[in-house]
């Protein structure tokens, strides 16, 4: 975990969050409205259901040169769609693996349940996951096999 | 060539005082498509929206992005006022810098470049948005409840009385369901048919109502506002429209020797019956395995004293199709058999009983007129001892694993009603906890220990078995720490309950999920508790969890608003945003199909050209728009990449990623 670790003291991880839209993005906009901050490197995209992304989205994050991706969804039995969340949470555990098997540290990306009320977990949340990333340190594996930019 | 519009939201000082907006509208000016940016205090305001229609029409724009508050907020907001502009509602997208930026920032320079960065990714979107059309589908203006119990009655009235039709399919040959069997009501006590029976007539006289009883669903199509429903009459080998309830028939029908369901086998009626004096419709019913003319072709006993030639031997079942706009389901829910309990000795023992057959031995109307007798010798008992949570709260696979919820509360009831009639009786009760929550209720308990002197043990029942005729109960006594054994003449049960097994038919026909139990599950535990997961779809009553009348009664009246909610609207709107297969990269898998919660998924043999005049049949799948929810489960599950969401394209998030990493 730690052999990718950078000395650069400033570094600051550009992080992509994929948030569901009945819970996890409520739930941001409550950490919002509460004005429980988390850093600024935090970028949300909104999704109907976590099962809505597609684990290419995340290659491709980290191909575009992201450090950490983050995926929130509703609480198991939760789920708006009354069972994304559990397709989320089986393509998200193979994801991990084959992570892993490109080495790109499975710790820059996480699946956290966030539901609309959860202001507060939100907020925990995300500074944690950004303190894990930055003591990653930057994202080299994939942007480094990257075979050009964008399309 | 896009023509991009960019509005940057001061929001007051709650985006500006941390979000240099000036400067966010100023760099955004430059983005290739961008050709107007313009920053205002309020842009949800009158002004503010007539700034963006304004610019819509004068730079003939072709899609918008608002900097402003999360779209949660005003998004419809936003999309009413470009449409009112001539602009499709859905090429509007929100870039949320107040919630995820200016509120949680402090650093102007930092807030104001994230802002940047949330204002590109909205505007890659944007770039990438289709206009979109909400569908529009008709609503029928009828309703069909499945099942006939105290659920699917109220449910019935309500709807009807606010005008609408309403069918109520029932599998049996009256409507009525459990409360029908019961003697007396917990926490009031008044007599169960005294309450039930006046609805059941409501029902029958109601001319927005009609009873489709001895019938079964066999097919649903359609979707909400839109079902079609085939419904299997039974034969009942009786005329209904004929037979006008005299019983003649009954009296006469020598096959006499059928176990009598509606007072749980506890005595016996002919071959042909009307379930109870009270029933609803007041009809005879052939039971065709008892009948000795359907069995052997002899008798016909029936059909030469019916006055008014009803009896039919040559009757088929039937189907009926109709339409409706709204389903409850309300099938309500049967005791457990059993057979996993010897050890209560239920089957060896004419006198160990379960606590419905007690409310048809205390019914008046009853195998014994209401007189307490136990069944083996026609006695009245001396010491009863009920036992609680039989198969309820049970993890050992034998049982069931929740609580049954009504026992405590019926069991107290028994015990009252037993020491109310027969002052000389001991009664015992077995328990484990106490479990009375509700108004009225633990009083309600606590009347029948400190009132009536009903002897409360907490403690397990080991074995009942029998020793010179008399029933011995061996048991702990937790409390006292101690083994007990109380010799009994009566045992009763308190067995758990299940939802009425075809409910899993009913769920599969109406893609309704079901639990683990076999209850079917709510859209949302807390927020939506009365809707299934399936739009158009109620629940009503235990079918969807072990519940009491007056919960039962609450909940249908909660699925009766939902559904005249529902059956008021000419029209619905649909949702645009749906999955849509690429009809040229589907390869039929299937898989799609398999993980969609709401059946939206079908396949259809096409013919595609291949060039050169020939053609190919392929099976695609198709999804129906009024169907899907838009969760996106399938898109990500097709293997070709053929499925994608309407609104969430993988192209626009793929982008959104691009444009957040492009930093
Ligand atoms: C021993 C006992 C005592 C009780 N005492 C009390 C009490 O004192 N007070 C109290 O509040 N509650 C009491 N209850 C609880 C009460 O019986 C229930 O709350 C109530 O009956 C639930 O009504 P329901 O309509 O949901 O179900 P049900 O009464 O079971 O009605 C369901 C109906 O649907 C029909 N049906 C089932 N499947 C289908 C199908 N596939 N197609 C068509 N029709 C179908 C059934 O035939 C039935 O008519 C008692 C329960 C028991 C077991
Ligand atoms: S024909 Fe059947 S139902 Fe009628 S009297 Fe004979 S046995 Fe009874
Ligand atoms: S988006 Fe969800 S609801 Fe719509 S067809 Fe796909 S799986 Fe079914």
């Amino acid at each position: 975990m730690q052999d990718v670790k950078t000395e650069k003291k400033e570094f600051t991880p550009n992080i992509v969050a994929f948030c569901c839209n009945w819970c996890s993005y409520a739930g941001a906009d409550l950490a919002g409205s509460s004005r429980l901050s988390y850093p600024a490197n935090v970028k949300i995209i909104r999704v109907p259901c976590s099962c809505r992304v597609n684990p290419m989205f995340v290659l491709k994050a980290f191909q575009q040169g992201a450090d950490g991706v983050i995926l929130c969804g509703c609480h198991p039995g939760d789920c708006h769609y009354v069972t994304g969340n559990y397709y989320t949470r089986r393509r998200m555990a193979l994801l991990y693996s084959f992570l892993n098997y490109m080495g790109i540290e499975k710790a820059r990306t996480r699946l956290e349940w966030v539901s609309a009320a959860e202001g507060q977990r939100f907020s925990a949340v995300m500074n944690d996951f950004v303190k894990t990333v930055t003591e990653l340190g930057e994202n080299k594996r994939l942007t480094d096999l990257r075979v050009k930019e964008g399309e | 060539m896009q023509r991009i519009g960019v509005f940057i939201c001061w929001c007051g000082s709650n985006i500006a005082a941390t979000v240099d907006v000036v400067k966010v509208a100023e760099t955004i000016k430059n983005e290739p498509g961008v050709v107007f940016a313009a920053n205002y205090q309020y842009m949800c305001s009158e002004n503010g929206q007539q700034l963006i229609k304004q610019a819509i029409k004068e730079h003939n724009l072709t899609g918008i992005v608002v900097g402003a508050c999360s779209p949660r907020m005003h998004e419809a907001t936003f999309r009413k006022a470009a449409e009112e502009a001539g602009m499709n509602p859905y090429m509007v997208e929100i870039a949320n810098i107040r919630e995820h930026c200016s509120w949680i920032h402090k650093d102007m320079e930092e807030t104001t470049e994230k802002a940047v960065v949330l204002v590109r990714t909205a505007i890659a979107k944007v770039k990438l948005n289709a206009p979109l059309m909400a569908g529009e589908s008709p609503v029928i203006k009828r309703a069909l409840v499945i099942g006939g119990g105290i659920a699917g009655i109220q449910a019935a009235l309500d709807i009807a009385d606010a005008g609408f039709e309403v069918d109520i399919v029932e599998k049996n040959a009256t409507i009525g369901g459990r409360m029908a069997q019961l003697d007396k009501t917990f926490p009031t006590l008044d007599c169960s048919a005294c309450i039930l029976t006046p609805k059941m007539v409501d029902c029958a006289q109601h001319e927005k109502i009609d009873i489709l009883s001895y019938s079964e669903v066999e097919e649903v199509k359609g979707f909400v506002g839109n079902f079609n429903v085939k419904i299997r009459r039974k034969a009942r080998y009786v005329d209904e429209s004929k037979c006008t309830g005299c019983k003649i028939c009954m009296e006469k029908c020598p096959a006499k020797k059928g176990a009598n369901e509606f007072n749980m086998g506890l005595d016996n009626r002919p071959a042909i019956h009307i379930p109870f004096a009270q029933a609803i419709p007041n009809v005879a019913v052939i039971d065709p395995e008892q009948c000795i003319k359907l069995k052997t072709g002899k008798c016909g006993i029936c059909q030469k004293f019916c006055g008014v030639g009803a009896i039919d031997y040559e009757q088929k079942d039937t189907f009926v199709e109709r339409q409706y706009g709204a389903i409850v389901v309300a099938t309500g829910f049967k005791p457990i058999a059993l057979d996993n309990f010897n050890e209560y000795g239920y089957a060896d023992n004419k006198d160990v009983i379960t606590s419905l057959e007690l409310e048809r031995l205390m019914n008046a109307a009853g195998p014994t007129g209401g007189v307490l007798l136990r069944p083996s010798d026609k006695q009245h008992p001396k010491v009863i001892t009920f036992i609680q949570c039989v198969g309820s709260r049970d993890s050992s696979g034998c049982g069931k694993p929740y609580c049954s919820k009504i026992c405590c509360m019926y069991t107290a009831k028994h015990a009252m009603l037993i020491r109310e009639k027969y002052p000389d009786t001991e009664v015992h009760v077995f328990y484990i906890d106490v479990r009375t929550p509700g108004k009225n209720y633990d009083e309600f308990h606590r009347r029948a220990v400190e009132q009536y002197g009903v002897d409360y043990i907490k403690g397990m029942v080991g074995k009942v078995y029998n020793e010179n005729g008399k029933l011995m109960v061996q048991g702990s006594n937790l409390i006292d720490n101690e083994q007990i054994t109380i010799e009994s003449d009566l045992v009763v049960l308190a067995t758990a309950i299940e939802p009425e097994p075809s409910v899993r038919k009913i769920a599969t026909l109406l893609t309704a999920s079901i639990d683990t139990n076999n209850f079917l599950t709510e859209s949302h535990a807390k927020l939506r508790p009365v809707e299934s997961p399936t739009a158009g779809v109620y629940l009503a009553g235990v079918c969807q969890g072990p519940k009491d009348i007056p919960e039962t009664v609450s909940q249908a009246s909660a699925c009766a608003a939902k559904v005249i909610g529902l059956l008021v609207k000419d029209k619905l709107k649909t949702n645009p945003c749906v999955a849509q297969p690429d009809e040229n990269m589907c390869n039929g898998c299937g898989q799609c199909a398999n993980v969609c919660p709401y059946g939206a998924i079908t396949y259809v043999d096409k013919e595609f050209r291949l060039g050169g005049g020939k053609t190919e049949i392929r099976r695609v799948a198709t999804v129906n728009p009024a169907v899907c929810q838009g969760c996106g489960a399938c898109t990500v599950t097709c293997p070709s990449g053929a499925m994608d969401l309407k609104g969430f394209s993988s192209k626009q998030i793929m982008s959104e990623v691009e444009a957040i990493c492009k930093m």
